[in-house]
């Protein structure tokens, strides 16, 4: 028998191999080195932010300890280890907008995020986790969310402002003048029905299309996403009828509020309208994440991962695959269009050039970062690039300057640099930051996602 | 099989609703055309002209999707940004290096262009060949939708290099080929450097045509296409097979770099993107996988978006062009997926 000749690596192979061996060592140790290296990662993690700024060290630690205090409660007082985290996290967001003038800089950061920033992160946040429904539980790749954002944000300018001077119509809005013309309606209304419009254009769109394979389908929602954009630039005139007012947008926007309290006015020094609109957004996010992880666990969440993990397989087993796709891709929606409308009532105004495809790859990028199908995960994501967008590249980029006294304008490549991202991580750690165990499993071990249909029908 | 599956047409003398509402589209779009062509000749014509121009320099960028596509069943979305980083290349030989303009004539000009040609295609090669070495390469077992994604991240990455080299105004290239006019249909004039950049897309297609037909590498192609890894039993390097095909498919986006700064003589950082779909518009429309098909699409899509735009009868003009496009692309995908050119194998196999 003649011997095979020697397989000879290229050079490079074993630097390149170096980004993915602390996996396979990890793989190889036991629980209790596990454990070890667990806390020696996490040690390093909080130096690391306490270098950067101390309070967000002392809050990574207190989250920590908070972890690893949890086993330690009498099981007669469950309800206490449960509520432990969320407790502290709850603490410290909503009391934000009291402490974040007072926290100094960060370092490479700069100052800590704009209570207005905080509401266009919580924003994102709410899109993100909307999209993670579509990408991350049902894993079909919507290249076209920016649509529902766009919905989402008409449908709150033209119940809300005086867009259609020609009908008068008055319900529960706040800080309207009687005199105003044109639809106003209580914008919490709006919310519900704006997420419930975009679901429906999700379903009306989803319902040819998702037949297709998955990037077919990930191409034709990016056709949605620009056909609608386009349609609001050219809705100055559909027929004669101004539906969108074109490129120069719907402004002002009527604001949110209750029992006479205008949110973009404020009142006093306590309520100011930027803390009313992040304590807001807060709920909505906590409302979110609810709905999110409820219907994960439920049956059609159940069905949405089998259909994502082995499409073949979940339709044998008795799950309806069209059905269970336009769900995901509705309930998806809804969100969006919750954000689209509330972003639209906080910035009172809504702009075509505000939804182009850009946008929808900002938002996947920010579910790839957290981790696909983790809701965590996608927080963490959404949370950071959003900051990343308002402040912290602009940040970035003059501390850089000043250190290195050059002259490069950060912002400007904001989407290269979030494109560096997606390319990063889908090469080095696929399943994201905080990735979900499942999905995890599913890229490393190669499930494959053969599809059930072909496009060829 | 599926729980949701559509219910077999048991009798046959039921037509469905997708030929009958294709029919429909076809007979509409070819009635609002005759009702143009009887109004204006003159002006339909010169119209049908510059689309059919425009739609061949489109096919040499749906060529390369259409090559890609066909070999690795991806949507390569950075293909329209190494085209575009072709335009600016060109640019910066023809114009900035070696000096061509308006007045440069004869051997200089000749030469000049097949240098700036050559380069633009080396570059474009060698850069798509190091994105597929880099970003696709390492997900080629991952999950299908991974490489996708990695795509359009490297679409963003280049489109910034666009914008770091070219700024984000728009850049205008020198009147390199001749403008004079060929000959005049109803008072428009047909120029030299229309027709120029027109007829290239031909020698181009027939090459590569002899490549993947003829050629032992082109059967290497259309075997790795067809199953990787029964290719790489018989012997064939699939890795240096993939890598060819976007070597070529990246020279390609360099010839539509510089044919398109040539004749649009304006050039922007982000005409990849735009382009880009169009032309994988084009490609989808003849027919995915399949070359001919695609310089067909091409050419479809570039006579409806100058008939769009040039005719007077109840043409949405310009500022509908991108959404009349991306509708053409969601029927095509929805109703009739393997293009016009109906299911030939991936190559024309």
């Amino acid at each position: 028998m003649t011997e095979l000749p020697e397989y000879r690596r290229p050079w490079y192979h074993r630097w390149a191999g170096l980004l993915g061996e602390p996996r396979r060592r990890w793989r190889t140790m036991d629980d209790r080195q596990r454990r070890q290296a667990g806390i020696a990662l996490r040690a390093l993690l909080v130096i690391v932010v306490f270098a950067i700024a101390w309070p967000l060290g002392l809050l990574v630690l207190a989250l920590f300890a908070a972890q690893y205090a949890q086993p330690y409660f009498p099981d007669r007082y469950a309800w206490a280890r449960r509520a432990l985290l969320p407790t502290i996290i709850a603490i410290v967001a909503v009391t934000y907008p009291f402490y974040n003038g007072s926290l100094g800089e960060m370092r490479l950061f700069g100052a800590f995020p704009d209570v207005n920033t905080a509401v266009i992160m919580g924003v994102y946040v709410i899109m993100a986790i909307g999209l993670n429904i579509v990408v991350g539980y049902a894993g079909l790749l919507d290249l076209g969310y920016v649509a529902f954002y766009a919905m989402g944000a008409y449908t709150c300018a033209w119940l809300a402002s005086v867009q259609f001077a020609k009908h008068d119509i008055k319900f529960g809005a706040v800080g309207v003048g009687d005199t105003t013309p044109g639809i106003h309606i209580s914008i919490w209304i709006i919310l519900l029905a704006a997420g419930l419009l975009t679901a429906l254009i999700g379903i009306v769109i989803g319902l040819p299309t998702l037949r297709l394979r998955g990037d077919y389908l990930a191409i034709v929602t990016l056709g949605f996403g620009e056909i609608l954009p386009q349609v609001a630039i050219n809705g100055d005139d559909l027929g004669g009828v101004n539906v969108t007012n074109g490129p120069n947008g719907i402004t002002p926007i009527d604001s949110p509020g209750f029992f006479g309290l205008n949110f973009q006015s404020g009142s006093g020094d306590f309520f100011t309208g930027p803390r009313l609109f992040f304590w807001f957004v807060l709920l909505l996010v906590v409302v979110t994440v609810f709905c999110s992880l409820r219907l994960r666990d439920s049956r059609l969440g159940r069905a949405w991962i089998a259909i994502r993990e082995d499409e073949t397989a979940a339709a044998a087993m008795g799950v309806p695959l069209m059905r269970t796709k336009t769900w995901a891709y509705a309930t998806g929606a809804f969100f969006g269009g919750v954000a689209g409308a509330y972003f639209a009532s906080f910035k009172s105004s809504t702009f075509p050039n505000d939804f182009n495809f850009n946008i929808s790859a900002f938002i996947l990028s920010m579910v790839i970062l957290g981790g696909m199908g983790n809701v965590w995960g996608v927080i963490f994501g959404a949370a950071f690039l959003a900051y990343l967008n308002q402040e912290g590249l602009a940040n970035i980029g003059h501390s850089l300057n000043q250190t290195f006294g050059t002259h490069l304008d950060v912002p400007l490549y904001q989407f290269g640099i979030y494109g560096a991202i997606i390319v990063l991580v889908m090469l080095i750690r696929p399943e994201g930051l905080i990735p979900s165990a499942r999905r995890r499993a599913e890229f490393h071990e190669g499930v494959s996602d053969t599809p059930l249909y072909d496009a060829q029908q | 099989m599926a729980t949701d599956a559509r219910p077999q047409q048991t009798s046959r003398l039921r037509i469905g609703a997708t030929p009958v509402f294709g029919t429909l589209l076809v007979a509409l779009l070819l009635f609002w055309l005759g009702v143009n062509l009887a109004r204006t000749p003159s002006d339909f014509l010169s119209v049908a002209l510059e689309g059919l121009t425009l739609g061949l320099v489109y096919g040499l960028i749906a060529l390369g999707y259409s090559l890609v596509y066909g070999i690795l069943e991806l949507i390569n979305f950075a293909h329209g940004d190494v085209f575009m980083l072709g335009s600016w290349i060109s640019l910066s030989i023809a114009a900035h290096k070696i000096g061509l303009d308006e007045g440069s004539s004869g051997l200089a000009l000749v030469w000049g262009l097949a240098l700036t040609l050559l380069v633009a295609m080396l570059f474009c090669g060698i850069l798509n060949v190091t994105i597929e070495r880099l970003a696709y390469r390492p997900l080629r077992n991952a999950p299908r939708l991974a490489p996708l994604i990695t795509a359009i991240g490297m679409s963003f990455i280049l489109q910034d290099v666009g914008l770091n080299r070219l700024g984000p105004a728009p850049v205008s290239v020198p009147n390199i080929l001749p403008t004079s006019a060929v000959f005049t249909v109803g008072g428009h004039e047909y120029r030299w450097a229309s027709l120029i950049v027109a007829v290239s897309t031909f020698p181009i297609l027939f090459l590569l045509i002899w490549l993947v037909q003829k050629t032992r590498q082109g059967k290497a192609m259309r075997a790795t296409a067809q199953d990787q890894e029964a290719a790489a039993m018989m012997g064939i390097n699939v890795n240096r097979t993939i890598s060819f095909t976007f070597l070529i498919a990246g020279a390609l986006a360099g010839v539509a770099g510089l044919l398109y700064a040539l004749y649009s003589t304006n050039i922007r950082y982000d005409q990849g993107f735009q382009l880009g779909l169009i032309a994988f518009t084009a490609a989808v429309l003849g027919g995915i996988g399949n070359l001919p098909g695609a310089v067909l699409g091409a050419i479809l899509i570039g006579l409806i978006q100058q008939f769009n735009e040039g005719l007077s009868w109840h043409a949405p003009s310009s500022q509908w062009t991108q959404s009349i496009v991306f509708a053409i692309l969601i029927l095509i995908l929805v109703f009739r997926p393997e293009g016009l050119l109906g299911e030939r194998t991936p190559e024309g196999g």
